[in-house]
């Protein structure tokens, strides 16, 4: 068993990740599984973010003069894919309100159910 | 978290953009400023913004029924995260200066970045110029969403003039 606080912050990345997937799988509100689906993605980011900090460590921006001078900065790698994650995440979720709009058009329901039972008679 | 448990959608998209709020502050205490800028104009406003606007479409309340917690999918998700808790035991532990992220390319950027780019923040010379590639990537993808939205969007607008 590792130290306990070291690794306190994959546990909170893996709870806030399991309550975004149960409201996935759970829930049959196709809006609610979008904002699941964002619980998610954010626990990634914090995942990422958390593995990128080092200790006594300050944001990745080099002031003048500090060249050179021992200054500990955190990893800029992690927070630059999650720059992009963040813009890819907003563009899939639009997209999938975008459908949610459309399905509702189509249907006249969000629920997952409701949908289904349409479909079956068919 | 009340998220699950409500069946106001409007009240889950309020509590979610707090929740990205709250998550841009952890950012900055994590030193990763320019996430956190992303994170709560992106998260805590677009995205609000958006579900808002598909809610005043859709209507606002869940259908209720099923509120209590079904056991299939509670049994799924506490196997993941069993197994999840179970691989983090290896892993670096928090803030460690010596874990195998900060060995690769990472300290070449801290160390170059201000002199072959010119830039202070180290973030936007990875972003713009070691791996602009990325980037140009991440703006096919928003181009492809954007077009995809209108195209899903516009279609139905059009059928029923």
């Amino acid at each position: 068993m590792a130290d306990f606080p070291g690794l306190f912050n994959y546990w909170i990345v893996i709870v806030l990740m399991m309550t975004g997937f149960y409201v996935v799988i759970a829930r049959g509100n196709l809006v609610k599984k979008i904002v699941g689906l964002n619980i998610f993605q954010t626990s990634v980011f914090i995942l990422y973010i958390s593995m990128g900090k080092v200790d006594g460590g300050t944001a990745p921006i080099i002031v003048e003069g500090t060249v050179g001078a021992g200054v500990t900065y955190s990893n800029p790698l992690p927070h630059v894919l999650i720059l992009t994650a963040i813009v890819v995440g907003i563009a899939t979720t639009a997209l999938g309100l975008a459908l949610i709009v459309r399905i509702k058009e189509a249907y006249g329901t969000i629920e997952e159910d409701e949908i289904f039972a349409k479909d079956e008679p068919e | 978290m009340g998220i699950v448990r409500l069946d106001n959608l409007l009240a889950v998209v309020m509590l979610s953009g707090i929740y990205s709020l709250i998550s841009a502050g952890l950012f900055v205490t994590l030193d990763a400023v320019d996430v956190a800028f992303t994170e709560a104009s992106v998260g805590g406003g677009i995205a609000t913004v958006l579900m808002l606007a598909t809610l005043a479409l859709t209507g606002d309340t869940e259908k209720q029924g099923k509120g209590k917690l079904q056991f299939m999918p509670l049994a799924v998700v506490a196997v993941t995260g069993a197994l999840l808790i179970y691989g983090t035991l290896d892993m670096p532990s928090f803030g460690d200066a010596m874990a195998p992220i900060h060995q690769h390319v990472a300290p070449r950027y801290i160390a170059e970045a201000p002199q072959t780019t010119g830039i202070p923040n180290i973030v936007t010379s990875v972003l713009a110029s070691y791996r602009g590639y990325d980037t140009m990537g991440e703006l096919a993808v928003i181009f492809t969403a954007g077009i995809g939205v209108m195209l899903i969007l516009g279609t139905g607008r059009r059928r029923d003039d």
